[in-house]
């Protein structure tokens, strides 16, 4: 029950995120870092990303992401600091390394698979053709013939 | 004194009597899962008849059970341990009565409720079934009754007593006291268990070694309806989250969301396939494997739910060793059930033959494309255990996976479905197929090009959306028109009144997916959003609109305290609506929640929400412009209205539960 109540607590907030003291001067940075936070997620929340979390981490690292998009760091830098420190846990959209890649290619495949299938199945179901097979033809011409 | 003791004595036995009729319930589960099934098995007609009273028995003892657990939470029962930990003499009596499913034993109770009502409907709709074929289905749904009810009485039993009954309650979670979230959960289940009876269905038809076109038409109405509960319990909660959580977002691709969607995906591509079986007895295997892998979702659902395997926002009663138990119900009947289907399905001989191009080949692509897409979904809910357990990695798997993943799938099926669902049966031509939807491939790349001109930057999202909606809408209208004849366009329009109402089902149902790509795009792409420190009297603009910031003031509701804000809104110089957004607060809970005020329209909301005092003064605000939102239920509620049409369908009404007068009046056709 301790637990329940735990996770009911954790939910009960707001999803609020960015607070306006957070938003950057400039729009261009803001729009990155409002980007890239959509695709990081609290790691102290039930499932929500830094940018709709509005639990004390989340914000320390929405403005820790803005300082680093300010001091000059790319996309890929800002997202690769906060990684390092706490894990790929915290990536909403997982990288393609390793066993990931699985992840990743587990739709395509499957549906060329399904395809496959499914064109089989489709002209195995095609009807005979209308007209008649060669030897058929060959038999009928015979009868005609003689 | 004395009545009054009477009175309580006897109230406090008919809590004893409900726990007792669900034991009783259970037990009579067993009977009916065995003796109909020998019965059948043995060519019994007595034992095979037994199915139907058990099946009435089992729901009316279930129905009364769940009576008393209503009683008891109205009344306030707090002796009762369900009732002390969620609910509150204080609650409004709505919030009473759905407080009784707004926790995880009163909900599986809900779940029992439901099941046994689908397995009586069965009983009492299923007098056109062959007997031995009724018999089996009804067994294998007491079967699934069994299951659950040993679930709910050995680890869920909501009729569990205190010893020492408390003064006052712990109030219901705050966020479900709300009418959305309180009628979610039993159209959801109204979806996940009436997947059961098409489940039954192909069990019971694995059992037989035999799949006919009337199995087919037999099938269709359950999962049109649990589809069809499914679709308005998914938008439900869509639509909840968009105004309760306070960011208007509508789907999270959380996993327990994606467990509602997952069978829904699979429901949609089963009652697809059902008309093929039914109409050019197909694709017969591949619709039990739909059948069984729907109900295999439902319980995956249910198991992510309540185990707590998966971390969600929604998680609610988290429990491990439930979770194993459930795990355990799934492994047993989706084992079974595929090992069955694994001997069993090569009996089932297709007899149809039909051409490339054709709308047999079209429900296949159907098939295939809502198949993978819930694969897709399955894959990215389930990875983040399957890398943890596996290779050892911590990592989540969130929306941006899925959007790119899912998206492809949805504008795949978008793209086809007009022509596909305009085919000719058996032997069809692409070209043929094509002319009357020329002029709407037209209107649509028309359209999407004005919405590229209008709009304010480049994406290509919201034009998308545009195209694809105009399409398929299109095409569903095109179906329609092209049904009604050749003659002038007054006889076309009669015509196409007197289609069947399958017809219209399909066109309305078609018309709502079209309708919510629509929505859905459009929202995405051309939102607007503005988030500031107002103080009152401030006055902004967002877009074509200006905020006034009025008043915020505490007030007090009958179970909470609010901080409720005066919001005037403008467009140009005329004031059309003063928006309320609140913060709540709810003492007993101790739980803070946020009401959005959303003023409606049908070509955009306007969302705003009230947020903390800033310590320079002031308060919080956020403003959102969230174009065409009503569209994305709208389209759902258009989708499961067509499945209401299709259900009302004279062809089943007479196949599954017309009594016997009906057909006997029936006039032929035209």
């Amino acid at each position: 029950m301790k637990r329940i109540t735990l996770i009911l607590m954790l939910l009960s907030g707001p999803l609020w995120g960015v607070e306006p003291d957070e938003i950057l001067d400039d729009p261009v940075l803001e729009e990155r870092a409002r980007d890239l936070s959509q695709g990081l997620r609290c790691p102290v929340c039930q499932n929500e990303s830094i940018d709709e979390s509005n639990a004390t981490l989340a914000r320390e690292l929405r403005i820790l992401l803005r300082e680093r998009l300010v001091a000059g760091d790319t996309d890929e830098q800002a997202v690769d600091f906060i990684v390092a420190r706490y894990g790929e846990f915290v990536l909403l959209r997982p990288d393609t390394s390793g066993a990931n890649l699985i992840l990743w290619i587990a739709a395509p495949t499957m549906l060329l698979i399904a395809l496959g299938i499914g064109w089989t199945a489709i002209r195995r179901k095609k009807a005979p053709p209308a007209g008649l097979t060669d030897s058929e033809k060959a038999e009928l011409e015979k009868i005609l013939g003689a | 004194m004395l009545p009054v003791k009477r009175m309580r004595y006897s109230y406090a036995m008919l809590v004893e009597l409900g726990h007792f009729a669900l034991i009783l319930a259970f037990g009579i589960a067993i009977v009916q899962m065995i003796v109909p099934m020998v019965g059948a098995h043995r060519g019994n007609t007595a034992w095979m008849s037994l199915a139907e009273p058990a099946a009435t028995v089992q729901f009316l003892l279930t129905g009364f059970a769940f009576a008393v657990l209503t009683w008891a939470f109205v009344t306030s029962d707090f002796s009762l341990q369900l009732v002390y930990l969620n609910s509150h003499t204080d609650k409004p009596m709505i919030y009473k009565i759905t407080g009784v499913w707004g926790n995880h034993e009163g909900s599986m109770l809900l779940w029992m409720l439901i099941l046994t009502l689908f397995g009586a409907l069965a009983a009492w709709f299923g007098d056109g079934l062959p007997p031995r074929l009724r018999a089996r289905v009804l067994a294998v749904q007491a079967s699934i009754a069994v299951a659950f009810f040993a679930f709910v009485i050995f680890t869920s039993n909501p009729f569990l007593r205190l010893e020492v009954p408390p003064l006052n309650g712990r109030d219901l979670n705050p966020l479900l006291q709300d009418p959305g979230l309180a009628f979610h959960p039993p159209f959801l289940y109204l979806g996940y268990v009436g997947l059961s009876v098409s489940f039954s269905f192909a069990i019971a038809a694995l059992i037989e070694g035999r799949v006919d076109a009337a199995w087919g038409r037999w099938v269709r109405p359950w999962t049109l309806a649990a589809w069809m509960f499914l679709t308005v319990g998914i938008a439900l909660g869509s639509w909840w989250a968009y105004y309760e959580l306070g960011w208007g977002g509508f789907w999270f691709w959380d996993p327990v969301e994606n467990a509602s969607f997952m069978p829904w995906l699979i429901a949609a591509a089963l009652l697809h396939s059902a008309i093929v079986v039914e109409k050019r007895e197909a694709l017969k295997s591949w619709t039990i494997l739909l059948a069984i892998l729907a109900f295999g979702f439902s319980l995956l659902g249910a198991f992510i739910v309540r185990s707590g395997v998966l971390t969600s926002v929604h998680a609610f009663a988290n429990d491990p060793e439930r979770g194993m138990l459930i795990l355990i119900i799934l492994a047993i009947f989706l084992g079974g059930a595929l090992t069955l289907f694994a001997f069993r399905a090569h009996a089932m001989e297709a007899k149809g033959v039909f051409s490339t191009v054709s709308r047999e080949s079209a429900l296949i692509l159907n098939n295939i494309l809502l198949a993978v897409s819930c694969f897709v979904v399955f894959i990215g809910t389930m990875w983040p255990l399957v890398a943890d357990v596996l290779f050892d990695r911590t990592l989540s798997v969130g929306p941006p996976f899925f959007d790119a993943a899912f998206t492809p799938f949805m504008v795949g099926i978008a793209i086809a479905l007009p022509l596909g669902s305009i085919l000719a049966w058996k032997r069809g031509t692409l070209g043929r197929a094509a002319k009357p939807l020329a002029g709407w491939l037209i209107l649509a790349v028309t359209l999407a090009a004005l919405a590229y001109a209008i709009q304010s930057d480049n994406s290509a999202l919201g034009p998308i959306g545009v195209a694809l909606g105009v399409w398929v809408v299109g095409g569903a209208i095109a179906d329609l028109w092209m049904r009604s004849g050749r003659e002038g366009f007054a006889d076309r329009i009669r015509r196409m009144g007197r289609l069947p109402r399958a017809d219209w089902g399909k066109a309305t149902a078609h018309i709502g997916m079209g309708v919510t790509i629509f929505g859905v795009a459009a929202m995405l792409a051309w939102e607007r959003e503005d988030i500031r420190i107002a103080n009152i009297g401030d006055r902004w603009e967002v877009g074509q609109f200006a905020f006034q910031l009025d008043d915020v003031r505490q007030l007090q509701g009958p179970n909470y305290l609010t901080t409720m804000a005066d919001i005037s809104v403008f467009r140009g110089d005329r004031e059309f609506a003063t928006l309320n957004p609140e913060k709540r607060f709810y003492p007993v809970a101790n739980m803070p929640t946020t009401e959005a005020a959303i003023s409606n329209g049908v070509l955009r909301d306007v969302y705003v929400v009230i947020g903390d005092p800033q310590e320079g003064g002031g308060f919080a605000v956020r403003v959102y412009i969230k174009p065409f939102a009503n569209w994305i239920w709208g389209g759902a509620i258009l989708m499961a209205l067509g499945g209401c049409f299709s259900l009302s369908d004279r062809r089943l009404r007479i196949g599954a539960a017309a009594p016997k007068k009906a057909i006997v009046k029936a006039v032929p056709a035209e």
